[in-house]
């Protein structure tokens, strides 16, 4: 029993604590915030220098071959440093490729990707579907030993700067599309969220070779999205945490009425209901970060549980900042929108908290139906 | 990071799980706190004979010398299992880690066996009318005469005085010193005429609280624990080990009413089907699930923090405040479940589940107010965790 970061871990985020704040100051993030791509290519190399892009990947594969701890722990500094990358978009291919890819797929995708010198991104809600998780309507129609694409797939993140798409069709399968294929037509997305791009990617007759459908089917993406979920909820824990941070130094030098306005009970309280929401996002993030690596077959629940608590606190904690922080937390010189909108972009993303929360209901009412003291 | 047991924790475990399923006397008698007390006595007496009682004190003290997870261990399964409570909680968690940390030898060889044995119950005086939350401003005094000491004043919420041999008592010695260094700590005994307690009835209609009145009543000066004067750092030691031991019984305790909570709503019909089924009530209950989850979790990160640095952080008040806030809403959403039988309670033939629920609404109207406020939970880890300024 040891619930702590090893010191192997409290590294690795040391690292990234460092390095993401000397990269990423408030200029920064603007600058970037209004580029073409959203992120430059001497911060990816960067990243994939210290083995980022490939962190929890296969050693096999050229990855680092460490766990879904270790790649929390980098998601929630990437959140704490508001850093603007593909580095998330990109992990969700390296683990999609691991996880349900073949050999040879692996081969010439997973390995480059893990070393950063090829970029992915999933393609996956439909501009005609819903948006829920896993309903896919784009077709997979057969023709000759492979397939045709036809549709617009919207919410593609950092598509413009991705070598390849990973695409989901309405079997449930998932298709490997290079960017430069005939027929793909991207176009940027306009978004709440400045720091990650969206955009939508057009296929108009898109003839993919049999060879590039992946060989896992539907339901094996499951263990690639509980994942994810991980990822991004430890990612809206370190945008809590830092709005949290920010709320607390403007609580102790922001005067009114002769005293800091954190010594009173109305914003002070405000603060520890933030560390609470913060601090819950957390160990619901380790928990289910934990089981995905030790204990799989508790983690479909522990990873709702997580993406759950941390959607909501991801964007309440930056609001309540901007409350604490009073007229200059709603003007855009002040640097905490762009946390308020990550946090909410990310609540969306991946089932929102009322989906995962309505799995959460199936698997406790499934375990109520046993005796109390069993 | 490594959220299992290790192989003799978990034969710990079993240790403990047989012991309890061997033991279990079954549930507490309903009829009147004397039966119930008369209960718990007879199963202290089985814990201390088997070494349970005092897990957590060393064993040159007649305790088990448990290490911090060995304790949590033992309070998680007492509680899952529904064990009852010993007769003598608060000597056990307070009172004798008290005489073990700041007591006399001949303190300590008078008083801990029989907290173990269950002989001789105690009680905690600290609170007053007028001093809640701000403890240091109480106002009974306690002046020298001779070898003793006088005391005067009026305690209040002290659970089972009307039992106690023994009271925690803290009382002003020093009126002209500053209110936290004019305190002193000492053993009062309640047997003797100038003490007296009245038991107040609760919301629920039961008394485990009392009114504690002093009238010249005395104490020895062998019974100060500490130094004269140094009683607000003795209360804290009192304080933190009331805390410490909650969280893991407080953690099982919610598990089991979470499952209960379920099996309501799966049994409960609504719009022709079941209240399970129904989306408000899923989403709620769901929340109420994953909030526990993050409240024993953070007790665990709590627990490897305080086995690294051997005290327990502030942060131990989120937990408290965490545990009030589910457990009210547990009992909240249970009535809302049981719709229109949600005023019929204990001992009617049409109560839900036996009235429960209505018990544990009420109960749990406590749970934010005993053993330190959430209002003043807050204010400690808004200065003492966050470190922003002090409003006083």
């Amino acid at each position: 029993m040891y619930f702590d970061l090893t010191d192997e871990q409290q590294a690795i985020k040391s690292t990234a604590h460092d390095l993401l704040a000397a990269r990423y100051k408030s200029e920064r993030i603007r600058e970037l915030a209004e580029s073409e791509h959203g992120f430059e290519q001497p911060d990816w190399d960067e990243m994939a220098e210290l083995g980022w892009t490939g962190l929890a990947l296969p050693e096999e594969w050229g990855g680092q071959g460490l766990g879904i701890v270790e790649l929390a722990v980098l998601f929630e500094e990437m959140g704490y440093a508001m850093a603007p990358s593909p580095l998330f978009s990109n992990t969700i291919a390296g683990l999609a490729l691991s996880l349900c890819g073949s050999d040879d797929q692996r081969e010439r995708y997973l390995r480059p990707l893990a070393e950063g010198k090829l970029r992915g991104t999933p393609a996956l809600w439909d501009a005609d579907g819903p948006g829920t998780v896993g309903d896919f309507t784009m077709e997979a129609r057969a023709e000759g030993d492979g397939i045709v694409l036809d549709g617009e797939k919207v919410l593609v993140m950092d598509a413009a700067a991705a070598d390849f798409f990973l695409v989901a069709t309405s079997d449930g399968r998932r298709h490997l599309v290079e960017r430069g294929a005939d027929g793909i037509t991207v176009t940027p997305s306009t978004s709440i969220d400045l720091t990650r791009r969206l955009y939508s990617v057009r296929f108009d007759g898109v003839e993919v070779a049999a060879g590039e459908t992946m060989p896992g089917e539907a339901a094996d993406y499951y263990p690639v999205f509980f994942r994810l979920c991980v990822a991004l909820a430890a990612e809206s824990t370190g945008i809590a945490q830092r709005a949290l941070e920010m709320a607390v130094e403007y609580a102790k030098d922001r005067q009114q009425f002769g005293r800091p306005i954190g010594a009173y009970q109305a914003v002070s309280h405000r603060c520890a209901q933030m560390l609470l929401e913060t601090e819950n996002s957390r160990s619901a993030v380790y928990g289910a970060a934990w089981a995905a690596d030790a204990e799989p077959a508790s983690l479909p629940k522990a990873a709702s549980m997580a993406k759950a608590y941390a959607s909501d606190a991801g964007w309440r904690v930056p609001d309540a900042s901007i409350q604490v922080h009073g007229g200059i937390g709603f003007t855009w010189e002040h640097d905490l929108h762009f946390f308020l909108k990550r946090g909410r972009a990310n609540a969306s993303m991946f089932g929102d908290s009322k989906w995962h929360r309505d799995r959460v209901a199936d698997a406790v009412l499934a375990e109520a139906a046993e005796p109390v003291s069993a | 990071m490594d959220l299992t047991l290790s192989p003799s924790e978990l034969e710990f475990r079993e240790e403990v799980r047989t012991w309890i399923e061997e033991n279990h006397p079954g549930p507490e008698p309903e009829a009147g706190l004397e039966e119930v007390m008369a209960f718990r006595r007879e199963w202290q007496l089985k814990m201390h004979a088997a070494g349970w009682a005092g897990i957590s004190w060393p064993k040159e003290y007649g305790g088990r010398g448990a290490t911090m997870i060995e304790q949590a261990i033992f309070v998680g399964e007492a509680a899952r299992l529904e064990a009852p409570s010993p007769a003598n909680v608060l000597g056990l968690a307070m009172g004798g880690p008290v005489v073990i940390a700041h007591g006399t030898d001949a303190q300590k060889q008078r008083y801990l066996e029989p907290i173990l044995t269950g002989e001789e119950i105690w009680c905690q005086g600290f609170s007053e009318p007028e001093s809640g939350s701000d403890l240091a401003s109480l106002k009974t005094k306690a002046v020298k005469d001779g070898d003793e000491w006088v005391v005067t004043g009026q305690k209040v919420w002290t659970t089972f005085a009307q039992y106690a041999k023994w009271c925690m008592l803290v009382a002003r010695t020093d009126p002209d010193a500053p209110k936290h260094k004019g305190l002193t700590y000492f053993l009062m005994d309640m047997e003797q005429e100038g003490v007296e307690a009245k038991p107040l009835v609760q919301i629920t209609g039961e008394g485990e609280f009392n009114e504690v009145f002093m009238d010249e009543a005395r104490i020895p000066d062998a019974n100060v624990v500490g130094e004269v004067g140094g009683g607000w750092g003795v209360a804290i030691t009192t304080l933190m080990n009331e805390r410490a031991g909650l969280a893991f019984g407080a953690i099982a305790q919610v598990a089991n009413s979470l499952k209960r909570l379920g099996a309501l709503a799966a049994e409960t019909r609504l719009n022709g089907g079941t209240a399970a089924e129904d989306p408000v009530i899923r989403q709620r209950l769901a929340q109420l699930h994953i909030e526990a989850e993050t409240m024993r979790l953070n007790a665990y990160r709590g627990l490897t923090k305080t086995m690294q640095s051997g005290i327990p952080g502030p942060e131990g008040s989120l937990g408290k405040w965490q545990w009030a806030d589910i457990n009210q809403r547990m009992a909240e959403l249970a009535l809302e479940i049981e719709g229109a039988y949600a005023p019929l309670s204990r001992g009617d033939e049409h109560a839900v589940a036996g009235g429960a629920w209505q018990y544990s609404f009420l109960r749990s109207r406590a749970n934010s107010i005993e053993g330190g406020t959430t209002d003043i939970l807050k204010n400690i880890i808004a200065e003492r965790v966050l470190g922003l300024p002090r409003l006083r």
